[in-house]
């Protein structure tokens, strides 16, 4: 085969695409840059304002509110943990990282699964670059996101969006189609505008659909944090990877299992948000 | 009924479903059948020129196996599906010509719709669900409040409206689906197997309901059912479908009774006579002798008749008792009047009255039954043959529509009252 057809330079023609790239719309890659590190730097400064313990008792309130008091009591003695083992401030760069991540996630997921849901067109077109972002290591387009938004917060969170975005797409698409036909059927009879359809129907049944895809974006989102910290982006990932290179077992392990606590309590606090605003009624 | 105005018109609907609907209506117009098209084209038939016309305050009732296109029918009533061809006519106007906003608002005023399986929205209460038409006209807060509150008084879900639909039985949540398309206040309800998911005590229920808020409300219902006793029950009219095609349009009687061909006769021989024929059915004429007669006329027309007791009504044929030829002879020979002998403790029914019902009066009754209206007029009576005969299947002591009267006569007079 090597004989008789060459290889493809298709590496050299992604990196000269992506020379281009930077090049030409270096104006744009800035902005977002300063968007986006002002909206991480922005919630870290809030949090970090707060003092721990009420903090940690806010979000201890938010789990009982929204899930269990044994969830709320696992979020307060988790969260005094990490404060005790020296990760807090690590833990709120983190937080500000996935949230950010998560809020992108959000405006960008939600609207493209409704229009999706709408236009079959759209939706054969966005399946396949939803699998390539999900499918595609992690690593890969962490590369160009250093040429284009260089070393920082910032090619973690874009890093991030891109492969947590997906299930938030495909579940809002799902939860939208899922609606039953006659519920459908009977908004069009009374004669609902196609945003009426929308709003009053199909998005309040699809929410409990669209919310777990958001929690699963959350979800992916934090396991990208280990991730996005080889290229600078603070928090708990950081400690991970230094410890990782300076083969600290003990201090990997701690600031390992203050990912987990917070992946736990972010879990299950949002697992419960959809279903919660329709009185458990599905 | 007959003599309100045609509120909705379907003029030779046809509604093909698949890629190729063309060359599907050109077989169709070919003569070609539903089958062969499907092989030949690949397209399904749904609804093959369908016409009809609704009178206003009428109870329409399409009724057909499931498969044979009566839901899609309906639905090209309100676009939910748009017909191939054809027109739909509501208050004179073709709906199918129309543009989104002004179908919009055909939606929105003339027709609601009730759904097989509720279609509730599980999210909104039961006065959410309710006021969900009015809402999305924007209509205000209050007033909209108000309607929804009026529309689950009718259909007796007063105290219910802060419930969610889950909480609800099934016979429940089909009457805040009904309260839903009764607060648009429309003057055309389309009902979609609107029963067929309740069980059939809830569903007779329903009916009955139904059918009592149609007395008061008058509006134009088109009701799809594959229940032939539903539809008997409660159709003014009757359309009977099969493989998308109307077979027959008729009154209740008229279907049962005239079968138009085997197929709606094999669909109505399986109905339960005795469920469908009423005490006006197999009634006789009935022999009476008024009040102020003497003994000895009673005693000699049962003579002449062959009888051995008659009924004893007033001038204005209300029935005041009976009389047997035994006390007729005793009082003519004591001097009696009839009044002196009368027993006005007679068995009564009324015409509409199921023979189901009058199964066991009949039997035990010494003397015939008597059918009255509700003023106590007498009308006929029922002899025990005819009854049994009835619930037979016996077409010669069944009473047809209009005929029922001249038969009645005939009938007696070759037979004679066989008391």
């Amino acid at each position: 085969m090597e004989g008789l057809l060459p290889k493809l330079p298709l590496a050299d023609w992604i990196d000269s695409f992506v020379d281009w790239l930077t090049v030409t719309f270096a104006f744009i890659f800035d902005a977002i840059t300063v968007s986006l590190e002002g909206i991480v730097e922005g919630l870290f400064t809030v949090l970090e304002f707060i003092p721990s313990y009420i903090l940690i008792i806010l979000i201890g309130l938010l789990a009982w509110k929204l899930s269990t008091k044994g969830i709320a009591l696992f979020a307060i003695i988790g969260l005094f943990l990490i404060d005790n083992l020296g990760y807090w401030e690590g833990m709120l760069e983190t937080l500000s990282l996935v949230l950010t991540a998560v809020i992108i996630t959000v405006v960008i997921g939600i609207p493209m699964g409704i229009w999706a849901s709408q236009k079959n067109t759209v939706k054969q077109i966005i399946t396949p670059i939803l699998d390539f972002m999900q499918t595609m290591p992690a690593f890969v387009y962490l590369i160009p996101a250093i040429f284009f938004f260089s070393i920082g917060v910032v090619p973690g969170v874009v890093a991030s969006v891109i492969f947590a975005v997906p299930p938030t797409i495909r579940l809002t698409i799902l939860g939208i189609q899922q609606v039953p036909a006659d519920i459908i059927e009977a908004a069009e009879a009374f004669g609902s505008t196609t945003s009426q359809r929308l709003l009053k129907v199909q998005l309040p049944l699809a929410m409990p659909t669209i919310m777990a895809g958001v929690n699963q974006s959350i979800m992916l989102s934090l396991s990208m944090v280990v991730i996005a910290s080889m290229v600078g982006s603070p928090g708990l990932g950081a400690d991970v990877y230094r410890a990782v290179t300076q083969i600290q077992i003990g201090k990997g392990f701690e600031a390992g299992l203050a990912i987990v606590v917070m992946a736990i309590i972010l879990d299950r606090i949002t697992q419960n948000i959809g279903i919660k605003k329709q009185g458990g009624k599905i | 009924m007959r003599e309100h105005n045609v509120k909705l018109s379907v003029k030779n609907v046809t509604k093909v479903f698949g890629k190729n609907p063309k060359k599907a209506l050109q077989l169709l117009n070919d003569g070609n059948s539903k089958t062969d098209i499907l092989k030949r084209t690949g397209s399904t038939v749904g609804v093959n020129q369908a016409t009809f016309d609704v009178h206003a305050g009428e109870i329409f009732v399409i009724m057909g196996l499931s498969g044979s296109g009566k839901s899609t029918l309906v639905r090209t009533l309100n676009r939910l599906i748009d017909p191939t061809v054809g027109e739909v006519w509501i208050d004179g106007k073709d709906i199918t010509k129309m543009k989104k906003e002004e179908l919009r608002n055909i939606r929105r005023k003339k027709i609601s719709m009730v759904f097989q399986n509720f279609a509730l929205l599980p999210h909104r209460t039961i006065l959410e669900n309710t006021e969900y038409g009015l809402e999305i006209q924007g209509v205000d807060k209050e007033d909209r409040k108000e309607k929804a509150l009026n529309a689950l008084k009718l259909v007796g879900l007063e105290g219910y409206e802060n419930q969610f639909p889950k909480q609800l039985s099934g016979g429940m949540q089909q009457r805040v689906g009904l309260a839903r398309a009764l607060a648009n206040d429309t003057d055309i309800l389309l009902m979609d197997e609107a029963f067929s998911a309740l069980d059939p005590l809830i569903r007779k229920d329903m009916q009955d309901e139904l059918l009592e808020l149609q007395s008061t409300m008058e509006k134009t219902i088109i009701f799809i059912t594959h229940d032939l006793d539903e539809a008997l029950r409660i159709g003014d009219k009757i359309a009977l479908m099969k493989d998308g095609e109307i077979v027959q349009i008729g009154s209740p009687e008229e279907i049962l009774m005239n079968p138009s061909n085997q197929y709606v006769e094999r669909f109505v021989e399986d109905v339960d006579l005795s469920k469908v024929l009423t005490a006006s059915h197999v009634m006789k004429r009935a022999e009476t002798v008024q009040i102020d007669k003497g003994p000895r006329v009673a005693l000699q027309m049962m003579k002449k008749l062959g009888i051995s007791s008659i009924y004893v009504v007033d001038k204005k044929q209300i029935l005041l008792g009976a009389i047997t030829a035994d006390d007729a002879k005793t009082a003519a020979e004591n001097g009696q009047t009839l009044q002196a002998i009368i027993n006005p403790n007679v068995q009564k029914v009324t015409g509409e009255t199921l023979l189901t019902d009058l199964f066991d009066k009949v039997s035990t009754a010494t003397i015939p039954v008597a059918v009255v209206d509700e003023n106590n007029r007498l009308y006929g009576i029922l002899v025990r043959g005819a009854v049994i005969g009835g619930l037979a299947g016996n077409n010669e002591v069944i009473n047809v529509l209009e005929e029922a009267k001249k038969e009645v006569a005939a009938d007696q007079s070759s037979k004679g009252g066989n008391q």
